[in-house]
């Protein structure tokens, strides 16, 4: 802090706090911006060339679907990050936090605003590995490792997944513009890849947002920091599946396959989910569960393709993202003051934490879907779609009633149960979280509240612009709380009902579903464990077989696949099929050839022969400078330059290798090694039959004929060969330099390892598998 | 190490002979053969001798840069020469040509980015060698 700065508010943190909260909220005012125009219905295209001989462009599509995003991004991120100050502004990491956590923001703004398939990939990826940062941030803990690696394996194999669909998509459309591709939906569901394409991407969509079987890497990722849970493994990056799938109806959805896929993955993940929560003694665990509900609502109602469930999909983002987002921070709170998380132990917190319990409250009503909140209209407008489905009504009907009530009794015992009752004795030093913590919390339960009674203001900006972009042409969105009683007001009268019975008897239920879940033999995280150790093994068996640590072994295997593979080929390929007339190829021949020829083989025959290693490397050197002056007599000057002083310095390099090396008893070296001679004998033979196959053919000299004709006019260099790696080809050369760059410092680093065993054996256990039932 | 007045002699003068060899290839390999990748090795054979006969220590002393530190500077100039012509509108690792002086009467000098990306080729290729070899020979 700066001197002087007294009118200045403190924040914990420092400067890098105030950069995490000041670049959220400028972009959030810069976006809002745009809500005016979008809500007129207007797309706004903002980019530049990026890559332009490839034709790709970097540009945001702002249109009422990434806009409703961006301010969802750029907003609770403004919170998130300004609870993270108080939350881990002390922490000695803060600022490498923060770096990670506007890293992700990048990546996440750039998912849902990118227009171009390959630039949403990019961002994609960023998300993912910023999310394993993130959740791996206290890396001394075995089991937050554990779980960064199970995200970033899950959804990064998502990702490749997607980035094969994407190239499918964009190959099947001829654009990689999301613009133009999703005006061209009925070409692209006929295409005879529409089938692969969908797989692909929803095999990414459903890891990224933890649709069943990809579930269980989600709960885990709650071992992040709060301020991670709540931003991004809840309010965002998880919706970052949603949005791909809202954003791909207008172009894949509305089929079959599309329908079926969604609406069966989507509803059962989001019954599983609901049960799953109410399971659960720690209370961020049971918001985590609920939260892959809501994932699962979210897929459902977008595979569920009406206007009206589409309009339900999103008001239902809007929603969710509000009160979930707060109550995450509101535990988050609560773990901060109290120390614990869990259900048993927190009672009668309202009293020592005011502030909070508001702010809690206001989000879980919300939550509960009770009137006049937000989250009413919400659980109203599912019913609705639910009722007027056309198919399985029953199903979506069923699915999001179940859901409902369970959510209702999970908002019992996410602020119901912490915050009311009487205050335990070991709780009565506790009290209320500073102002930058209960802030975010507060605000994003107002909101919902403020929501709920003005849904006007949703309705024309975000829930309107964004239903019309999803749904592919304009829908009329009219929000209200209640207008008349109707089959989705019973309904949620029902709700309420069982809700509150089954809230009161939630203590039951828990025990009912321990038993019915540890009964189960399908355990998806132990299998997790399972899968994983099953592809240790692998490679640890080709390790052991391919990588034995003995050089001659190496050497032996990598020629033999040569012979191998180039015989096989020369075979297949019948490009044996000639015929050499040796006497004309040798009557060419002048006394200089014979001679290189002679030197050549009388180096390679004395290197087989010899007893001694350092005669074999001179042996070997003499080969190489014979080929040297191979290249001089058919006028190469730079290869055979090149040629001589690598040939100098690898002797050089051997020899003084030499001198490390152990003695061996003479014993252990045979004289006669019959499979070398075999295999040296072969690659002789097999090389030697390749390159008087390639000579049979014509040669092509266009490229020859190009460099010949523009190295000195355009490069301005006779050296060709330079030319050619300086300028033409120059960012090969560039790759080559930071190979050898690489490889010098590997040797280095190899060398200087050995040199002080300072090599340490890893004495972590691995992870603890203390929750054998978490499925 | 080796204790050979001869070689010791002969070192002095041969670094220094090599040295400025390598550079004269470095600079005209645009035209007739050389280059950076042989300059490099030229370079680097001159230090190996220094090396081996007056030992890893002198010669990283001679160096007065830690080896792989030149390999990484190379490294970066040749990514600057690479950068540089995007600054104009041209394609990455685009060459960018000076001539200074009269170009009509051929009595002018060419300066490229190109020739920045060959030193920048010797300096790794130099920098690596040198970083192997001392680290072996320290090992001995």
């Amino acid at each position: 802090m700066a001197k002087g700065g007294a009118e200045v508010p403190r924040l914990a943190g420092g400067p890098a706090g105030w950069i995490s909260v000041l670049i959220p909220a400028v972009l959030f005012a810069w976006f809002a911006q745009f809500l005016g125009p979008v809500a007129a219905g207007d797309t706004p295209l903002i980019g530049f060339d990026w890559v332009p001989s490839m034709g790709i462009r970097l540009e945001m599509l702002i249109d009422g679907l990434s806009l409703t995003f961006a301010l969802l991004i750029t907003g609770i991120g403004t919170l998130v990050t300004l609870y993270t100050t108080s939350y881990l502004g002390k922490h000695p990491e803060y600022p490498r936090f923060v770096l990670y956590l506007m890293t992700f923001m990048v990546g996440m703004l750039g998912l849902v605003l990118s227009d171009n398939l390959i630039a949403l990939f990019v961002f994609w990826e960023v998300t993912t590995i910023s999310s394993y940062l993130l959740i791996g941030f206290t890396s001394d803990s075995a089991k937050s490792r554990r779980s960064a690696l199970q995200a970033l394996l899950v959804t990064g194999t998502g990702g490749l997944a997607l980035l094969a669909g994407m190239i499918l998509l964009g190959q099947a459309a001829g654009t990689y513009s999301l613009a133009e591709i999703r005006t061209m939906g009925d070409a692209i569901r006929d295409h005879a890849q529409y089938e692969a394409i969908l797989i692909l991407f929803l095999a990414g969509a459903f890891t990224k947002s933890a649709q069943f079987p990809f579930h269980f890497w989600l709960p885990n990722a709650m071992a992040a920091p709060t301020p991670v849970s709540a931003y991004l493994h809840s309010a965002t990056m998880v919706k970052g599946g949603v949005y791909l799938m809202a954003r791909m109806n207008p172009t894949l959805g509305g089929t079959e396959p599309w329908f079926w896929a969604l609406i069966i993955a989507g509803g059962f993940t989001t019954v599983f989910a609901s049960f799953l929560a109410i399971r659960q003694t720690d209370i961020k665990q049971v918001l985590a569960y609920t939260t892959l509900m809501a994932l699962g609502a979210l897929t459902l109602f977008i595979g569920a393709g009406s206007s009206d469930a589409i309009k339900a999909a999103m008001i239902f983002l809007v929603v969710h993202s509000l009160y979930k987002a707060a109550l995450f921070l509101m535990i988050g709170i609560v773990d901060h003051e109290a120390g614990t998380r869990e259900v048993a132990d927190l009672r009668g917190l309202a009293r020592k934490m005011p502030i909070t319990f508001i702010a809690g409250a206001l989000a879980a009503i919300s939550m509960a879907g009770i009137p006049p909140f937000f989250g009413f209209i919400g659980k109203e407008f599912l019913y609705k779609a639910g009722l007027e489905a056309d198919v399985a009504t029953l199903w979506i009907t069923g699915t999001i009633f179940a859901a409902s009530v369970l959510m209702f009794v999970a908002a019992g015992i996410s602020v119901a149960r912490p915050f009311l009752g009487r205050l335990p004795e070991r709780f009565k030093d506790v009290h209320e979280g500073p102002f930058p913590m209960w802030i975010g919390p507060f605000l994003l339960g107002a909101l919902s509240l403020y929501m709920g009674i003005y849904s006007d203001i949703p309705e024309i900006w975000l829930v309107g612009p964004a239903t019309d972009a999803v749904y592919g042409s304009d829908v009329s969105v009219d929000l209200y709380l209640f207008r008349e009683v109707n089959e989705a007001f019973i309904l949620s009268m029902i709700t309420f009902a069982v809700g509150f019975v089954l809230y009161l008897g939630h203590g039951w239920l828990r025990t009912l579903l321990a038993r019915t879940i540890t009964a189960n033999p399908i355990k998806f995280d132990p299998g997790w464990d399972r899968v994983l150790d099953g592809v240790k093994g692998l490679a640890e068996w080709q390790t052991r077989y391919l990588q034995s640590g003995v050089l001659t072994r190496y050497v032996f295997i990598i020629f033999a696949t040569f012979a191998l593979a180039t015989g096989f080929t020369l075979w297949a390929q019948d490009a044996l099929n000639f015929r050499l007339d040796l006497a004309a190829e040798l009557e060419g021949l002048l006394f200089k050839h014979w001679a290189v020829l002679l030197f050549i083989t009388a180096g390679a025959i004395l290197t087989a022969l010899t007893g001694s290693r350092m005669t074999a490397i001179a042996a070997l050197g003499v080969v190489g400078i014979g080929v040297a002056l191979i290249f001089i007599m058919f006028s190469a000057p730079d290869v055979a330059i090149t040629q001589l002083l690598v040939e100098t310095l690898v002797v050089v390099l051997v020899a003084v290798a030499m001198l490390k090396l152990p003695h061996l008893a003479v014993r252990t070296v045979e004289p006669n090694r019959p499979f070398h001679a075999i295999l040296a004998i072969a690659v002789g033979t097999i090389t030697t039959l390749v390159l008087v196959a390639v000579l049979q053919g014509d040669l092509d000299l266009r490229l020859t004929e190009y460099f010949n004709e523009t190295s000195y006019y355009e490069a301005f260099g006779s050296n060709i060969v330079n030319v050619i790696l300086v300028d033409f080809r120059a960012l090969d050369t560039f790759g080559e330099i930071a190979v050898v760059v690489i490889a010098a410092l590997s040797a280095y680093a190899l060398l200087r390892g050995t040199r002080y065993g300072t090599i340490r054996e890893d004495t972590d256990t691995g992870p603890t598998r203390e929750e054998e039932d978490r499925i | 190490m080796m204790n050979s007045i001869i070689l010791n002699a002969a070192t002095r003068l041969l670094v220094a002979l090599l040295l400025l060899f390598s550079v004269y290839m470095l600079l005209r390999g645009h035209n007739l053969p050389g280059g950076g990748f042989i300059g490099g090795l030229i370079g680097s054979t001159g230090f190996i001798l220094y090396a081996i006969a007056l030992g890893p220590e002198a010669c990283r002393k001679a160096l007065n840069f830690e080896p792989q530190n030149i390999a990484m500077i190379g490294l970066g100039i040749s990514l600057g020469a690479g950068i540089y012509p995007v600054f104009f509108d041209d394609a990455f690792f685009t060459g960018q040509w000076w001539f200074i002086g009269d170009r009509a009467s051929g009595d002018y000098i060419p300066i490229s980015s190109v020739l920045f990306f060959d030193i920048g080729v010797y300096l790794v290729v130099f920098g690596s060698i040198l970083t192997l070899v001392l680290a072996l020979e320290e090992e001995v």
